[in-house]
């Protein structure tokens, strides 16, 4: 019996560590990559680790090429995006999940609808509309159009986490002398914390890391974000692997200290102990 | 403290009426219970009270205001919720002075108040902690400190016992009744137990299918149920109904059965002879005894320590006995009963009591 359940155990871990290599191999290659000297990239085969490593590729990519612009443009469309679309999809959750009202079955179709569309369908519309108002080649185009296609799916991401918080509590709140929108400013936005930080998150990486709109809307290095600018080390004839690796590692940085950040509300759960359960 | 006045209150939801015309008058101080079965509209009314729901049809009036389009945090009213909705976020201090808090009272004021409320609740040594970290009890308590902090024109009370078990309600039940001793605050109590409803209300409103039965005292509803509904609802275990013809026969009248035999009555109604009419009587007033006037078959016994709850047929009409004679334990395959003619309930065709 104690073996048995020994044996499960280990064999528990042991699925979890091979996923973990698979799932992470590629961020080790990353790492290897970037720290491989350009005379070794190819001289020395397969290897787990180079036989001298180095930084140079990070002191060239942050010292002499356009990436802290990237990173820098990155940061504000994303920061914007993430911050935007938690405060739009918060306040159309809440009226989701709360009020009945007249057309809201037809309201969730057409953001249902607007998921169907493959993105590549709308470059072109998008791009013809956003030019005469000047937005494109601006960050402020892409901060538009990320939240427009962000709201929809984090708005049902909202309502989820607020139908998951009892009405009795705003009820109270309100028989206590609180509006309805003090309720939700002071009772319920508090405890759907794990909620906006999984929404901040999510909407963060995403347009973190979105190609194909940058790649479209943006010409040029100044408004360029990093997933374009990543392309800047591919020539006509060569790639420069080394530096495109180390720019994709300072890359991950602001996105995993995000969710170093959020992970606390990630995994709490608040609402315990907020009615009988 | 105030008085409330409900005047012809209706509700819809969508085009499904859950309330069909409300009046009642409830004196300052008094405290009302509104009892019934699940679905009648006793919380629906309740939650029209306290602003939570829109009124369809007719006016409520807290101390003579029309209050009908009025939020709830205008309607100064506390209210203690079945589920407790404490503020997870909260300390239990924090929790309580909530409603001071939005009102900006003074941190002297919340502090006295709190303290008040604690020391009157037993919760002093609970303030920092949070609701997750709180018994069933306490957390009911802090809810209810909750709603005293702020002295407000009226309590409302939606199933506040009913995630308790039995022996902390008994508790809770006896700790409301004396805190509205204190407090003497205008209070309305929502519940299902019929137990609640007699041991603490004033006067008890009794409903049914969104229209109220029966409003009186407790021993009103016992001793006299209006119709029968009442009659079947109040009282545990419930009462026995025998359905039958009334007949006036000479000076008396009698009930004639469905198998054909009858039951006296001992007096005339003031119904026709030959309508349907019904025979109640409270399992504890059935006496038995060995020169009784009926034959009542043992089916089952159930002692419940105080008493015993004998389950018998008579006229093959099933039907319950309590009483405390221990010798009942094993009573014989037959017992003769008496129906004491004083302690009968007498209903016409409609059900309404005829007596």
């Amino acid at each position: 019996m104690r073996t048995s359940k020994l044996l499960l155990t280990v064999a528990h871990r042991l699925a979890i560590l091979a996923y973990i290599v698979v799932a992470l191999f590629p961020l080790f290659w990353l790492l290897k990559v970037s720290v491989t000297p350009n005379d070794l990239l190819y001289s020395e085969g397969v290897r787990m680790w180079p036989s001298r490593a180095t930084f140079e590729h990070y002191e060239f990519v942050i010292a002499h090429s356009a990436f802290p612009t990237f990173f820098k443009n990155s940061l504000i469309v994303a920061g914007s995006t993430a911050i935007a679309v938690t405060i739009l999809a918060s306040l159309a959750g809440y009226a989701l999940s709360r009020f009945n009202f007249r057309a809201k079955y037809w309201i969730v179709a057409l953001m249902l609808i607007t998921q169907m569309f493959p993105l590549v369908m709308l470059v072109a519309p998008i791009f013809k509309m956003l030019s005469p108002l000047g937005l494109t080649n601006s960050l402020t185009g892409l901060v538009i159009v990320y939240t427009a296609f962000n709201v929809p799916f984090a708005t049902f991401l909202m309502q989820s986490f607020f139908d998951g918080i009892p009405k009795d509590l705003e009820e109270a709140a309100m028989i206590d002398g609180a509006t309805q929108f003090v309720a939700f400013r002071q009772i319920i936005l508090p405890l759907t914390l794990p909620g906006i930080a999984a929404t901040l998150g999510f909407v963060f990486t995403a347009a973190w890391s979105e190609l194909l709109f940058a790649l479209m809307l943006i010409s040029g290095n100044d408004a360029a974000t990093f997933p374009v600018g990543l392309l800047t080390f591919v020539s006509k004839f060569s790639v420069d692997f080394g530096q495109m690796m180390a720019a994709g590692i300072l890359a991950l940085i602001p996105a995993c200290l995000f969710f170093l950040l959020i992970q606390r509300y990630l995994v709490q759960g608040l609402t315990a102990g907020a009615v009988k359960g | 403290m105030a008085s409330i006045d409900i005047h012809g209150i209706r509700k819809s939801f969508g085009t499904f009426p859950v309330l069909h015309g409300v009046d009642l008058t409830i004196r300052d101080g008094e405290f009302i219970v509104l009892v019934g079965p699940s679905g009648c509209g006793k919380s629906t009314l309740l939650r029209m009270i306290a602003g939570l729901e829109d009124v369809t049809a007719g006016e409520i009036r807290i101390d003579g205001k029309r209050v009908n389009d009025l939020a709830p945090k205008d309607r100064d009213i506390a209210m203690v919720f079945q589920s407790y909705a404490l503020y997870p976020h909260m300390s239990v201090a924090d929790n309580m002075s909530y409603s001071l808090r939005l009102r900006r009272s003074t941190k002297e004021k919340i502090a006295s108040a709190v303290g008040n409320a604690a020391s009157k609740l037993g919760l002093d040594p609970l303030l920092e902690r949070r609701p997750r970290a709180l018994s069933g009890g306490q957390r009911q308590r802090v809810a209810m400190g909750r709603a005293i902090v702020r002295q407000p024109k009226a309590f409302l009370f939606d199933e506040p016992l009913s995630n308790l078990d039995a022996r902390l309600r008994e508790q809770m039940r006896a700790e409301i009744k004396k805190l509205h001793g204190d407090l003497r605050a205008t209070s309305i109590y929502v519940t299902h137990d019929q137990i609640e409803a007699m041991t603490l209300a004033d006067r008890i409103v009794a409903m049914h299918a969104g229209v109220v039965q029966q409003v009186g005292t407790p021993l009103d509803l016992y001793d006299r149920p209006a119709n029968l509904f009442v009659a079947g609802f109040i009282g545990s275990p419930g009462m026995n109904f025998f359905e039958g013809r009334y007949v006036a026969s000479g000076e008396g009248a009698e009930l004639q059965l469905a198998n054909g035999a009858t039951l006296p009555l001992g007096k005339r109604l003031g119904i026709e002879s030959g309508s349907v009419a019904t025979l109640g009587i409270r399992p504890e007033h059935v006496v038995i005894a060995d020169g009784g006037a009926l034959e009542a078959k043992v089916d089952l016994i159930e002692p419940t320590g105080f008493g015993i709850i004998m389950h018998v047929t008579i006229h093959d009409i099933p039907m319950k006995i309590f009483t405390l004679d221990r010798a009942m334990l094993n009573p014989g395959p037959n017992v003769r009963v008496d129906l004491p003619r004083d302690k009968l309930h007498l209903f016409g065709t409609e059900g309404t009591r005829v007596d």
